[in-house]
């Protein structure tokens, strides 16, 4: 799994950064910093789902690694 | 018309009052009966409101700054008397593309990080409150959480950011009695010298020429394109960090106090899993969201099947999105480890809550000095619970009987 981050639908809420640490940081007006752009670390899974549902703004989700499979002809 | 002479209630879906003393007493059950037979009310007063209470709606409002004009905030009789876009307390008062422009220039000063280092100080003087409201109790144990703790709290932490004598806190809580509480009801004229507007005057003039190191200091010394703040500008925003940091955080630590003095399972459930406050904090915004906001209507637009027009007011009560059981599981339940929160107590969109990190550490702070040195306590009389009225909805008067405390305060250095 992978986080997607929408900076455009960020109000500075700052739920993720308070509930996962480990995955947002925030900026110095308070708008969140994704940490991370790879796989989710098995580990953290569940605190990347609480980031997911309780951003009021619906500016973070979290979406299945697609397999790299070269773009269609 | 003054309060006394308000007319009576009679049906909510066409003629409701928030400012009405049963509204305040019971808004959550109002909320839940207009969202199941007119999700949109609308009412005469104030020259023309609605109040939507789906979550949809309001959030969809929120979102919508085309429609939607936040110059006036505060439904009253009066119209707001500086136009969009700046209007006048920026930037909760202003529109795009100004709005961004005033917040910018604050945020820094409310980011997470910022707001840290008031942790401490405000924790020592929760518990110094604490410790007077111990030893000033009687045989009875009955104190008023509402007097005695809730208001003053947020009150000592707006004058340490203002940089404002701690005393003048009394004369910020008749500020906002007059202009939030009682907003649009005539009442005995204020003498000039007693007005907020004299008051933030004052504290600009001592600060010009001397320059500080606190939030009215700042907004001197700010700029926005070079050019330094109009003095309006200045004189709102210091209005609306006075008053919209106070009496919401107040309101917030009451209700949480007043739901866990009814709920001593979940008070010990906290003590015992300390871990879960973060959570809860969370959960009892959610549940007693304290704010209502409002937009005045700029352009004509269809809401929930009725047609609003240009300068109607539109309330926005984010407690009664909170409570929608189509965006949230039961929730008229206060669920301490509610996983799934997206709640909208500092709303949403671009005017989310400055406040909002210095709110929710006020209140985790405040909830937990108070939980460590009174681990036991009830409503002393539950029909002796008194609402406030308005847009910001919280306990004011708050009697509950102390049932077991604990003494020894850290004496660490407070605000």
């Amino acid at each position: 799994m992978r986080i997607t981050y929408n900076r455009e639908a960020c109000q500075g809420h700052n739920r993720c950064y308070l509930l996962a640490p480990e995955l947002f940081d925030v900026d110095d007006e308070g708008y969140a910093v994704l940490l991370i752009s790879d796989e989710v670390p098995e580990e953290l899974l569940a605190k990347a789902q609480l980031a997911v549902d309780n951003c009021p703004e619906y500016a973070i989700s979290m979406t299945q690694s697609m397999p790299e499979s070269g773009s269609p002809t | 018309m003054s309060a006394s002479e308000r007319c009576e209630v009679t049906n909510w879906q066409t003629d409701f009052d928030h400012t009405a003393p049963e509204y305040a007493a019971d808004a959550p059950a109002i909320w839940e009966g207009l969202r199941e037979t007119c999700p949109v009310a609308h009412s005469d007063r104030f020259g023309g409101t609605w109040l939507p209470t789906r979550h949809e709606e309001i959030s969809a409002i929120a979102h919508d700054t085309e429609h939607f004009s936040s110059r006036g905030v505060i439904v009253s009789v009066f119209e707001p008397d500086i136009p969009a876009p700046v209007g006048y307390a920026p930037p909760i008062t202003s529109d795009p593309p100004f709005h961004e422009v005033a917040r910018r220039l604050l945020l820094p000063a409310f980011s997470p990080k910022a707001i840290r280092p008031i942790e401490a100080p405000t924790r020592a003087f929760c518990s110094q409150l604490i410790d007077q409201i111990l030893a000033q109790q009687d045989s009875t144990g009955v104190v008023d959480a509402a007097e005695l703790y809730a208001q003053h709290i947020p009150v000592r932490v707006i004058a340490h950011m203002l940089g404002v004598p701690a005393e003048d806190g009394d004369r910020f809580r008749g500020f906002i009695h007059r202009i939030l509480e009682r907003a649009g009801q005539n009442e005995e004229p204020v003498p000039p010298e007693e007005t907020m507007v004299f008051y933030i005057l004052e504290q600009i003039a001592l600060r010009r020429g001397a320059p500080s190191d606190d939030l009215i200091g700042f907004l001197l010394d700010a700029e926005i394109d070079g050019v330094p703040l109009t003095d309006e500008h200045v004189l709102g925003t210091i209005a609306l960090i006075l008053l919209a940091g106070i009496d919401t955080t107040w309101s917030a630590i009451g209700a949480s106090i007043w739901h866990l003095a009814q709920n001593p399972d979940q008070t010990a459930r906290l003590i015992a899993e300390p871990e879960l406050m973060p959570f809860a904090v969370e959960e009892m915004l959610r549940a007693f969201a304290p704010v209502t906001m409002a937009r005045k209507v700029a352009k004509d637009v269809d809401l929930g099947g009725s047609r609003l027009h240009e300068g109607d007011w539109v309330l926005l009560p984010f407690p009664a999105a909170n409570r929608d059981p189509e965006f949230f599981e039961s929730p008229n339940e206060v669920i301490l480890d509610r996983q799934k929160n997206r709640h909208a107590a500092f709303g949403l969109g671009i005017h989310r809550c400055l406040g909002s990190n210095l709110a929710r550490m006020e209140l985790t702070v405040a909830l937990q000095e108070w939980l460590a040195r009174v681990p036991e306590f009830e409503l002393a009389d539950p029909e002796a619970v008194l609402w406030s009225t308005g847009q910001v909805r919280g306990p004011r008067k708050l009697p509950i009987r102390i049932l077991a405390s604990n003494a020894a305060s850290t004496g660490k250095e407070t605000l």
